[in-house]
């Protein structure tokens, strides 16, 4: 079986700066993998090529047995992507918003996909209020609903997670177990939330500097390093000098 | 300096620090004072010039301020749906979803086209309640020059979308006032011919001129220009291509830069 996110030598540079130097690796389908690294290690870049919307400077990218770089459009109405960083917009109603982007990805039955996800998001009362007026923990309620519109076989999500309270966070984690199990997608997330990536994830990503320094399931990573969470993992490998990606995956692999 | 003074001081530099990282900012400083100046220079010269036509003043003077505001309308129209996305950090999920360039294009040209009916139709309203002034007078070539115009409105606005894409919402400003750059020598209000010669061959690069020039046409000998008409749907070809070309080029930079994602208030 392919995979469903397969990325080769992958490198982007911005002037001097390697945002992303030679990274590779597969997304097996029905599977969730974290990228996990520190701020500026390449994650949100690696999303934004993967989605189409940055150019790399060389490597290929395939999802969904798609080139990204020359066919985005066969692919992307398979894929959706979330991000607290990028909002919908505010003067718009939730069910308003939504309805757009049902429109965009082309969805029939739209006002049924809608109740269906506020119900499970527990957004209903909150769908005539304007996007613009909902608390971070609501918007982002919307937003991973916005990303399930079109019920994504690849569903990227970056810190979908970021600057909520535990017991938003946690249920936005539940939802997204839910739907890669029950939908058999695929979901690439970038994070640097330890509890998360050791709570959703089959697979992990660690970068630094935009290389891939180590890979493994968490528990895997856990037993390499040592350590009793991944957070520690974390930390070794922040505070560690750069481990070649080849060594790392020869480790998992070999 | 006392502690008043140097805030203000501090919200005084804020400001000199933006300037200094926009020409864009600091041109606008001294854009409308030059066009309003250039424009009602232009018109006072023709009307000393032309007693003739002082009959028909007021239906030149209303025909032309009504397919300017076609114009107007309709670039910024264009331009403010797509700013709209950016105000609201829109444009990552946009692009990431299956919505093409050329797409959001065409719903940028519906929007234009809606709000510009809108707006300019209250205004011609008002110009026939208030001065039994009607731009339907003008029959059927007015749907000529609407066309023409606001296909002319939709380049500038690709124009000014481009340069948002290159330059971020520094560049907002161009969405309000850019248009008018052309206004003094486009003819609305007096002829071509009453620019200098230097002036009148880049005001026959435009095809805005040709427009109002066969508006006069219409209005003061009853007739419709065909050469004239030709002329404006020529150059308009042209600088929609040219618009759609530095759109995509500034999407394709915007891509390269990773500034879909980022762009916002």
């Amino acid at each position: 079986m392919s995979h469903a996110i397969a990325v080769e030598n992958l490198v982007k540079r911005y002037g001097r700066v390697e945002a992303v130097d030679g990274l590779s690796f597969q997304v097996e389908r029905g599977t969730t993998c974290a990228l996990l690294g520190g701020n500026g290690a390449g994650k949100t870049t690696t999303l934004a090529i993967l989605l189409g919307v940055l150019l790399p400077t060389s490597g290929s990218v395939r999802v969904l047995d798609v080139d990204m770089a020359r066919e985005r459009y066969r692919a992307l109405p398979r894929m959706n992507f979330t991000s607290p960083y990028v909002e919908l917009p505010k003067k718009l109603t939730v069910e308003e918003n939504l309805v757009v982007f049902s429109h965009l990805y082309g969805l029939r039955q739209i006002r049924q996909r809608i109740a269906e996800l506020a119900a499970q998001f527990e957004f209903a009362p909150l769908l005539k209020r304007h996007y613009g007026t909902l608390s971070a923990g609501q918007r982002t309620r919307v937003s991973v609903a916005k990303a399930l519109l079109n019920r994504p076989e690849v569903l990227l999500l970056d810190e979908p997670t970021a600057s909520l309270d535990p017991d938003i966070a946690d249920r936005i984690r539940t939802h997204l177990v839910e739907y890669q199990r029950q939908s058999g997608a695929t979901l690439l997330l970038a994070s640097h939330n330890m509890v998360e990536v050791e709570r959703i994830c089959h697979q992990v990503l660690m970068m630094k500097a935009g290389r891939i320094v180590d890979r493994g399931s968490p528990s895997e990573l856990i037993a390499r390093y040592g350590r009793s969470s991944m957070e520690e993992v974390f930390l070794d490998v922040a505070r560690a000098e750069h481990r070649p990606a080849e060594v790392a995956a020869d480790e998992v692999h070999g | 300096m006392s502690g008043s003074l140097q805030r203000i001081y501090g919200m005084v530099l804020r400001h000199v620090y933006l300037w200094r990282r926009s020409w864009v900012r600091v041109l606008e400083t001294a854009y409308w004072p030059t066009m309003n100046m250039v424009l009602w220079g232009f018109i006072a010269k023709f009307f000393a010039s032309n007693s003739a036509v002082v009959a028909q003043v007021p239906a030149l003077l209303i025909s032309g301020l009504l397919l300017w505001e076609v114009l107007f309308r309709g670039q910024l129209a264009f331009a403010l749906a797509f700013l709209e996305e950016l105000y609201s950090r829109n444009l990552g999920h946009l692009f990431v979803s299956p919505l093409r360039p050329m797409e959001l294009i065409a719903s940028m040209i519906a929007v234009s086209f809606l709000r510009t009916c809108v707006g300019v139709g209250a205004a011609v309203a008002l110009a026939i309640a208030l001065y039994a002034a009607s731009i339907f007078d003008l029959g059927l070539p007015l749907i000529a020059f609407f066309a023409n115009l606001l296909v002319t409105g939709w380049a500038v606005g690709l124009m000014v979308a481009a340069l948002v894409l290159r330059y971020g919402l520094a560049a907002e400003n161009l969405a309000w006032g850019v248009i008018f750059v052309i206004a003094p020598i486009s003819g609305i209000y007096y002829p071509v011919s009453v620019l200098p010669g230097w002036l009148q061959s880049v005001a026959w690069c435009l095809p805005t001129s040709y427009v109002f020039e066969g508006m006069r046409g219409v209005l003061l000998e009853a007739v419709f220009k065909w050469d004239l008409f030709f002329g404006a749907v020529a150059l308009n070809a042209v600088y929609v291509a040219a618009g759609v070309g530095i759109f995509f080029t500034a999407f394709r930079g915007a891509r390269q830069r990773g500034a879909l994602l980022q762009m916002g208030e």
